[in-house]
This record gives structure tokens, C-alpha cells and sequence, in this order.
């Protein structure tokens, strides 16, 4: 565990960024980066800590987002209500599908969540009625303002946004850690490693990763609902099998099985295709390419090597 | 009323019979042990006892509750607890917290009271903690609570085995080939071990080829052969009889 002190001047940095850079273009970033750290760490709770990977996470993102902007939108719901509901509509999605996939492991449960991405594109392109289909939902409101001491704050406004964004990302951040700290972290790694051994000592394998799963789809309907009151506008486009994979990626080359990981992960993914741009098309190999090359070098990611040079930092000082 | 009571166990895996008709009791707080030629279903016993795999008929029941029907993390919970051949357990984790595990069932932390991290979960993270230690402490492990599992020499991961096993605080605790491949130094030690556990209270089944360790310390063996139980009885006996002589010999050639 890494001491508080660095921690908290992170945190302190996060904050002072988009005063430093306060050009529209990098705030836009920065709040992506936001939300994807929010996806990347619940994604890792399925992929590091009951070592499934799911190729559904896009689809329960989409689910928060159309849930938060469909309240909004057609029942006028002010944005406290529909946040939440939309949290709990992407863990109760996640609790249906669940059921029969978790049944399932390895290849088997990967595919099984690969159906359910494809079966929530289709759907979202064929109601079109609720969600207007491939033209995609606009005139989402932005969560509106909020009064305090006489100053009024507007999250339209993009500065304004990114904390809002970063204070969810901290509350997500705080959960996951106790929930993977405490008694349900142990009994998710004992099912991981070995669930037969885990069952004989009284951990309910099935139960474990149940609810490893709702809670990291849940999460990902909080990161659904703050994409969809930030860009105002979303499509199919977003929620596709593609963002799944990009999503799984973090993770992976973050770092499994940490909190940091899918962190380091998310914002280097994100800003990664600003800095590919020049390269087009390409980008997209280059992705794959490191992948790949994280895979086979660095199975533990980007953190797993710090831990490694750091350990043999330490042991040549011995 | 039997501590536990098997009666009629069969299980066939395609056209051979495992466990045959099995039926045997274990009295409270004795040790026994189950002996038998390689394939000759000991294993599958346990698995059946503790529900990992499900009996084709019969009954297991443990204090008079019928287990043949449960999952093994129910049967846990029951106080039956068993451990595997494999070493290699938990590998990432320190012993300390492969333990801690095995006292999952005692940390009565809800959900949200771990979302929090509020008093209770630290609390009771904090005994399973010291529970842990104090196993570790009876099997002699303490100094090795820091270091990852993986790198545990052979014998001290099948002490792991058991350590973790005891944190569930069993009733009957079954254990398998808890001293196979140990060197006869390591073997002492187990055997010591399994004495001290029987000292505390609980009842344990082996599952044994170590026949120094199992006629040192049974007070009961089961002999098993091709899935069938062809003999019960003390040390003693088992080592006249002419079936099990048989088995593990041979049968002497007819004149």
C-alpha cells in the first residue's frame, strides 16, 4: 500500500489541473479520463479480483446512460434522483445477467457477456421510440446548479463538471477499495485462486462473484449517467463492443488485481489517442500491438513492473 | 446418535464403481483413517462427504443433519472440513492471510458495514487477524506469517493446508495425504500436529499412505479396495488381516 502522503498530493494535483490547463480541449480530457477511471476500476473487479473478463462493461455503462437520460428527458427527473437510479438499474441488469453467466468461467464467461453487449447494441438501435435508435438522444440536461452560501455553481460548465465527476470518482474509489479490503475482497481472491478450496472453507463461490458483479455494474451505470448529463447527447455509438475492449484493456495494462492499476490505465488510455491522432487508423493496431506486447512482458501491467523494479531496488540495497 | 454416519454410500463414474455400498461411522473426537491401494476411492469418499462431488445414493449424516444433498460451503459451515492433496494454495497471498480466509466464516461484516469500513469490519478483520495467529502459532508457522505462500518449503504448504483448514474451527476435520511425499522429519511433525488438533477437541479422518504415521496414530482404520470397504477395525487388527494383507501383498501363490 502505498503511503497516504503521495496519495494525497495526487489528489491535490487532480484538482489543480484543469486550473493550470484551462483550455476547454484538455478539461474535455480531463473528464474523460475521470469516467473512465470510474469504468476501469469496477471493470477490475470482475477482471482482477474474480479473474473474469467481461466483455459486457460497455453495455452496463450504456444502460446508466440511457437510464439517467431517459428519466431526465422524458419523465423530468432532477439529476439526484436519476444518478442513482440509473446505479441501480445497470447493478440490477447486472444481477439478471449474472445469473445464467456466472454459472459460467474462463472462455465460457467471456462469451457469455460478449452475447449480452451485442444483445444491449441492438436493442438500444431498435427501440427507437425511447431511444431514437442509431440517431442517438439529444438534449440531455446537464445536471443543472447547485446553490451554495449564495453562490450558484452550473454544471454545464465544464470546471465545474470535472469536480462533480472527480467527487464521484473518489466516493467510487473509497467504496471499492473497503469492499475489496474487508471480508468480501479475501472471499473474491479465495474464489479466484481456487474455488473449490474456497467453498470447503465456507465461502459461497456463486454468491462471491455475484456480488462482485453487481457492484462493478452498478458502477459502471454511475459512469453511464455522468457521460450522458456531460456530452448531452448519446448514441449506440459509445456502449459498443469496441469501448468493452478498450475498457478491458486498461485494466489489463494498468495492472490487474489493484485499484491502482485500472487507475494508471485509464489515464493513460485516454490520453493516449490524443497524442496518436497523427496517426490515424493506426492508433488502432497500435492499441492491439501493446496489448499484446503488455500481455506477454508484463502480465501484471504497468504497476506490476513498478512493484517488480522497486522489490529489486530493495533487494539490492540488502 | 454417530458423530458421522454413512450408510449405503455409492458413486460410479461411468461404468466404475468409486464407492461401492460404503457404510461406516466415526465416533466424536477420535482419529481414523481411511487406507487403501491407489484408485481405490478414498478420495472420493471425502469429496462425497463434503459435497464436492454429489453421491449417486446413501445418506451422510453429520449430528443427525443429512449432508448428502448440501454444497460444500453449507457443509462448512456444519463444521466438516477437509483439505486437498495439492500444495500451491493461495499462491499470491502471505500465510497470514490464506488463514485469515479460512476464518471467513466467523467475520460477520455486512456489506455495507465493509463499504464503509466502519468499526465492526476493522474489528472483526482485526480478530480474524489474531485468530489467525494464534493458528498459526499452534502449528508452529508464526515466524513464516509474512511470506507469500508459494514460497513456503513443501512441508510447511501442507501444514499451510491444514492451518487454513483449522481457521474454519471444524468439528471434523478431514484431511488428504496430509503427509505425502514429507520426509520422515516432516511426517513426525504432522503426526505431532494432528495429535495436538485431536487435543483440542476435533474429530479427524485421514486419508493416509504413510502406514508408519496411520498405525501410529489411528485409533480406528478403514480399509478400502477397488470402492468397497473390505475391512474396519484397530491398527491391530487391520495389520492381520489376511484381506488387507492381501491387497497391499498380493495374494500368495496357490501350491
Amino acid at each position: 500500500m502505498p503511503k497516504l502522503a503521495p496519495k494525497g498530493l495526487v489528489i491535490l494535483a487532480a484538482l489543480a489541473l484543469p486550473l493550470v490547463f484551462n483550455e476547454a480541449f484538455y478539461q474535455h480530457i480531463m473528464i474523460a479520463a475521470v469516467i473512465n477511471i470510474i469504468l476501469a476500476v469496477s471493470l477490475g473487479i470482475i477482471v482482477g479480483y474474480i479473474g473474469e473478463l467481461s466483455l459486457a462493461h460497455g453495455a452496463f455503462y450504456g444502460i446508466g446512460a440511457y437510464t439517467s437520460a431517459l428519466l431526465m428527458v422524458k419523465l423530468g427527473l432532477p439529476f439526484v434522483a436519476a444518478f442513482p437510479l440509473s446505479v441501480v438499474s445497470a447493478g440490477f441488469m447486472g444481477l439478471i445477467i449474472g445469473i445464467p453467466s456466472l454459472r459460467l468461467s474462463g472462455h465460457y464467461f467471456a462469451i457469455a457477456t460478449l452475447g449480452f453487449q451485442g444483445i444491449v447494441v441492438l436493442l438500444i438501435i431498435n427501440l427507437v421510440d425511447l431511444t431514437r435508435g442509431p440517431m442517438g438522444l439529444p438534449g440531455i440536461p446537464s445536471p443543472g446548479t447547485l446553490e451554495i452560501f449564495g453562490w450558484t455553481i452550473s454544471f454545464g460548465d465544464k470546471l465545474a463538471f470535472y469536480y462533480l465527476a472527480f467527487a464521484v470518482m473518489i466516493v467510487v474509489l473509497i467504496l471499492v477499495r473497503n469492499l475489496l479490503r474487508y471480508k468480501f475482497g479475501e472471499a473474491f481472491i479465495a474464489t479466484r485462486e481456487d474455488s473449490l478450496l474456497a467453498a470447503s472453507l465456507g465461502v459461497h463461490p456463486r454468491n462471491c462473484r455475484m456480488l462482485a458483479f453487481v457492484v462493478s455494474t452498478a458502477l459502471a451505470g454511475a459512469a453511464g449517467s455522468l457521460y450522458a448529463h456531460y456530452t448531452m447527447f448519446i448514441s449506440p455509438d459509445s456502449f459498443t463492443l469496441g469501448e468493452s475492449i478498450y475498457l478491458v484493456t486498461m485494466v489489463i495494462v494498468g495492472g490487474r488485481g489493484t485499484i491502482v492499476g485500472p487507475v494508471v490505465g485509464a489515464v493513460l488510455l485516454t490520453a493516449l489517442p490524443e497524442v496518436l491522432r497523427f496517426a490515424g487508423d493506426l492508433q488502432f493496431v497500435i492499441y492491439g500491438l501493446m496489448l499484446m506486447l503488455v500481455v506477454i512482458f508484463l502480465p501484471k501491467g504497468i504497476v506490476g513492473l513498478v512493484e517488480q523494479t522497486k522489490q529489486r531496488g530493495a533487494s539490492l540495497e540488502n | 446418535m454417530d458423530f458421522l454416519k454413512i450408510s449405503n454410500l455409492s458413486k460410479s463414474y461411468g461404468g466404475v464403481d468409486a464407492n461401492s455400498d460404503i457404510s461406516l461411522s466415526i465416533r466424536e473426537n477420535e482419529i481414523v483413517s481411511i487406507i487403501g491401494p491407489n484408485g481405490a476411492g478414498k478420495t472420493t469418499l471425502f469429496d462425497l462427504i463434503t459435497g464436492v462431488t454429489r453421491a449417486d445414493s446413501g445418506s451422510v449424516l453429520f449430528q443427525g443433519t443429512e449432508m448428502s444433498h448440501m454444497a460444500t460451503s453449507e457443509i462448512a459451515k456444519l463444521g466438516v472440513v477437509r483439505t486437498f492433496q495439492q500444495t500451491k494454495i493461495f499462491r499470491d497471498l502471505t500465510v497470514l492471510e490464506a488463514v485469515m480466509v479460512g476464518h471467513h466464516l466467523h467475520d460477520h461484516t455486512s456489506l455495507w458495514q465493509s463499504l464503509l469500513a466502519n468499526r465492526t469490519a476493522r474489528d472483526q478483520k482485526q480478530k480474524k487477524q489474531e485468530h489467525a495467529l494464534e493458528i498459526l502459532e499452534f502449528m508452529g508457522m508464526a515466524d513464516k506469517k509474512d511470506l507469500v505462500t508459494q514460497n513456503l518449503p513443501y512441508g510447511e504448504q501442507k501444514l499451510l493446508n491444514v492451518a487454513i483448514a483449522l481457521a474454519v474451527e471444524p468439528k471434523l476435520l478431514l484431511l488428504d495425504e496430509p503427509a505425502a511425499g514429507m520426509n520422515p522429519m516432516e511426517s513426525m511433525r504432522m503426526l505431532g500436529t494432528i495429535r495436538k488438533i485431536q487435543e483440542t477437541g476435533i474429530t479427524v479422518g485421514l486419508v493416509e499412505h504413510n502406514m508408519r504415521l496411520v498405525m501410529n496414530i489411528s485409533e480406528r482404520v478403514f480399509v478400502l479396495d477397488y470402492g468397497e470397504l473390505i475391512a474396519e477395525g484397530e491398527p491391530e487388527e487391520i495389520r492381520a488381516n489376511p484381506k488387507v494383507i492381501e491387497v497391499y501383498l498380493g495374494r500368495q501363490a496357490s501350491a
